[in-house]
């Protein structure tokens, strides 16, 4: 009996590797994996791969191009596991490919309900893994299980309504035997929520309403009726913190948008960070960036968990570049504000209190022939990921600055599956595309990448854009900084000083998180741009 | 709510009957029709086809109400959904959709004699050194053979007076010393992190790396030298109205 033993032992490690918890939790220890949508649990966005330096970034070379069959922004940061590539095709098609060669194994195509209506284009941002099945969050609010050998779907459930309004955009992330989605829909009047699946049977464990309901603590920060349809969207994936079995999560804006008076208060939990037990849903803390919006600065920014000496004791602590234009060092254990300081031009608030609650400026509001508002609708910084990294100590954020909107004040009704903002926003920088032909003025708007110290706030260096950027930032082991822009370019800074190292002309606007993986002892960097993905490796 | 909106509609009503939009309304169109409907009709809107925007060419409106209506409401059965601007900024867009093709040309213009003012822009005015027009003139500055459909009269003539007042985004100046010492001037096509794409004071496309330069600076002033002064008020008014005559080539 001894060799079929033997015999098993031998198969079994022939067939595909199984994603346990176990190994998203210690994903650092298999670097040449990505296995959730910011690398880790923690949200870094940053590899322990170190191949590629200061030194020889300047011998990157393409090595391989997968053009997808849509013309819709390329959002999602891939996942690789063992040599596969799993990424998704906008707005639903999940795709597999060989990640040292782009080689296609196989396409699953979905095709969404023509009811489903993501404000801001038919885009995904990428899928989870646990085991050998991958989760897909769908623009028409299903979530769906995928075998990740065969492209299969093994289930597929009803998240919530598209023709309310409701949409995913999201990567899931997957918490020990649950996988945890939000919905979009903050410009519907949807109430937005969190919940979670179990991942082998799809059946709903928990929901957490991103608006409390009547008689709920909370209600109270709704004036009237309001947070009926009141928003608060999630479209951005949490972080997680396996110690304190904390789940975090990042909240939209309140909604309508742009008309703060039909919903008196604070609107809670609207642009917030919520830290919710993953077994059970239940709110262990909150804290409100931006309490009672009235410029559409949605939360939704993955949270970034660090540990590190802050103030001279050991704290585990969030970083957070908020739309907002302010960035927050938080305790993670308890959503204490440590420090606050705006990383961009900010004029709808004066500063921060010591509690971290924004001092709004007087008469910055929307009007109706228009304020002009820093930052403007977009933000100082949008969904696109920001990094830290642990070697440099240095948070990374993509950002706009000089970036402003004229926030007018206008109607709104509700009306289920209608727009529910207020009057559009007006500014020089258009919201989602780049043009062409660019030629704007610097005071009309710009990016950048801008490096701080999270321990006192101070900005250590910038790498400036003449266009504003979608791009996340990829930091890595040997202190490199990838990052992208609208002008289509995509390049490697120095993480220390921000010295430009290598670039590359993609063509398309970069909206994705640069990522990286190694196949075969060689590390890639991979990029979406346009609706195309580029793999890089040392020549 | 009636009272909000009998005189919102006979605001709006005044305001459509006479087409006077202001440049301020052309302003504020154009920056929420390159926010918003860009991505579908394009920077010059005819990314649709059978709609040509900047043309006053449309399925489905004719009047400036109409186009204001469709704005806000969307076209059912379309992939034009239903917006949420108001009123006033619907009608902003409309301002800027018709100025692209001149038709806020009106009380201000047909004061003076385009003949006339022809004969000043090839002759004393010495416009051509600059400008071009219907494939006469230099390219150095900017071509005036649409510009009677882009821009207002008042506009013009304050260009002609005052060119410093407006410069706008796609007419600034660099002005950029090579590494090697060489001085490049022109007009900015493109501007991107890495580098900028002009068009030289020899009429040739220029593209340069900024890595390459020593000193690259956007020009405050306008080379186009004001003409108060230089031409009478009568000769101004002349050379408004032949610029109010250009409206590009048929067909296009």
């Amino acid at each position: 009996m001894k060799v079929p033993a033997l015999l098993l032992v031998l198969i079994a490690g022939s067939l595909p590797a199984q994603v346990s918890f176990d190994r998203l939790i210690r994903s650092g220890q298999e670097p040449q994996n990505w296995l959730s949508y910011s690398g880790g649990l923690d949200g870094q966005r940053y590899t322990p791969l170190n191949q590629i330096t200061p030194q020889n970034v300047k011998n990157l070379e393409l090595q391989w191009v997968f053009q997808a069959r849509s013309l819709e922004k390329f959002e999602a940061t891939p996942l690789v596991v063992d040599g596969i590539l799993y990424t998704v095709q906008a707005p639903n098609d999940v795709v597999a490919l060989d990640a040292a060669t782009g080689r296609v194994f196989w396409v699953y195509s979905y095709k969404p309900s023509p009811q489903s209506r993501p404000c801001c284009g038919k885009v995904n941002r990428g899928l989870a893994i646990l085991g050998d099945t991958l989760f897909m969050a769908t623009i028409d609010a299903r979530l769906i299980a995928i075998d990740a050998t065969n492209g299969h779907p093994l289930w597929n459930v009803e998240v919530a309504k598209p023709e309310a309004g409701y949409a995913m955009t999201l990567a899931p992330l997957v918490v020990k035997d649950k996988v945890i989605i939000g919905t979009a829909g903050g410009e519907y009047g949807i109430r937005g929520f969190i919940a979670a699946y179990d991942v082998k049977t799809g059946k709903e464990a928990w929901r957490f309403y991103t608006i409390p309901g009547a008689g709920e603590p909370g209600n109270n920060t709704w004036s009237g009726d309001s947070w009926m349809h009141g928003g608060a969207s999630v479209w951005v994936t949490g972080a997680y913190d396996p110690v304190l079995n904390l789940t975090y999560w990042g909240i939209g804006n309140p909604g309508p948008d742009w008309v703060s008076e039909m919903r008196g208060g604070d609107n809670l939990y609207s642009d917030c960070v919520v830290a919710l037990d993953p077994d059970t849903g239940k709110l262990k803390w909150y804290f409100q960036f931006t309490p009672h919006d009235d410029f559409d600065y949605d939360s939704v920014q993955v949270p970034i968990l660090a540990d590190m000496d802050f103030k001279g004791a050991p704290r585990k602590v969030m970083l957070w570049a908020n739309r907002n234009g302010f960035f927050y060092v938080l305790d993670r254990t308890n959503g204490q504000f440590l420090l606050g300081k705006p990383f961009t031009k900010v004029t709808w608030a004066t500063g921060l209190d010591e509690r971290g609650r924004p001092m709004r400026a007087p008469g910055a509001v929307p009007t109706p022939e228009g304020n002009k508002i820093y930052p403007g609708n977009m933000g100082g910084t949008n969904w696109n990921s920001a990094s830290y990294s642990p070697r440099t100590g240095l948070f990374y954020i993509p950002l706009w600055d000089n970036y402003y909107s004229e926030f007018v004040k206008g109607p709104a009704e509700y009306a289920e599956g209608r727009i529910f903002a207020g009057a559009m926003p007006r500014s020089p920088v258009p919201m989602i595309q780049a043009p062409q032909v660019q030629n704007r003025k610097e005071e009309d708007g710009y990016g950048a990448i801008r490096a701080f110290d999270p321990k006192t706030g101070e900005k250590k260096w910038e790498f400036k854009l003449s266009e504003v950027t979608d791009s996340g930032v990829l930091s890595t082991a040997s202190d490199l900084v990838f990052s992208g822009g609208r002008d289509g370019y995509f390049f490697a800074l120095d993480g220390r000083n921000g010295e430009l190292l290598w670039k590359a002309t993609l063509g398309g606007q970069v909206s994705s998180g640069p990522m990286s993986y190694s196949v075969g002892g060689k590390q890639y960097i991979a990029v979406s741009a346009g609706s195309t993905l580029f793999s890089y490796a040392l020549r | 709510m009636w009272v909000i909106r009998i005189s919102l509609a006979l605001w709006a009503g005044a305001l459509f009957a006479q087409h006077g939009y202001s440049p301020a309304d052309v302003d504020a169109g154009g920056r929420l029709y390159r926010s918003n409907c860009v991505n579908c009709h394009g920077q010059e809107g005819t990314a649709i086809s059978g709609v040509d925007l900047g043309h006053g060419k449309f399925r489905r409106a004719s009047t400036d109400e109409d186009l204001a209506h469709i704005i806000i409401n969307g076209i059912p059965g379309t992939p034009m959904p239903p917006t949420n601007f108001t009123q006033p900024q619907a009608e902003t867009i409309v301002a800027y959709l018709r100025s692209l093709v001149g038709s806020t040309a009106g009380a201000a213009s047909g004061s003076g004699d385009a003949a006339g003012g022809r004969a000043i822009f090839e002759g004393k005015g010495g416009c051509r050194t600059c400008h071009r027009v219907n494939g006469s003139g230099s390219r150095v500055g900017p071509d005036l053979s649409e510009i009677g459909g882009l821009r207002s009269p008042a506009s013009l003539e304050q260009s002609i007076r005052d060119p410093n007042v407006e410069i706008r985004p796609e007419n600034r100046y660099v002005r950029a010393v090579t590494r090697g010492g060489a001085t490049v001037t022109g007009r900015v096509l493109t501007e991107d992190t890495f580098g900028v794409q002009i068009i030289d004071t020899h009429e040739k496309l220029v593209s340069l790396s900024k890595a390459n330069l020593r000193e690259f600076t956007f020009l405050k002033d306008s080379p186009m030298p004001s003409f108060r002064g230089k031409l009478s008020d009568p000769e101004i008014a002349d050379v408004v109205s032949y610029l109010e005559t250009l409206k590009g080539v048929e067909g296009q």
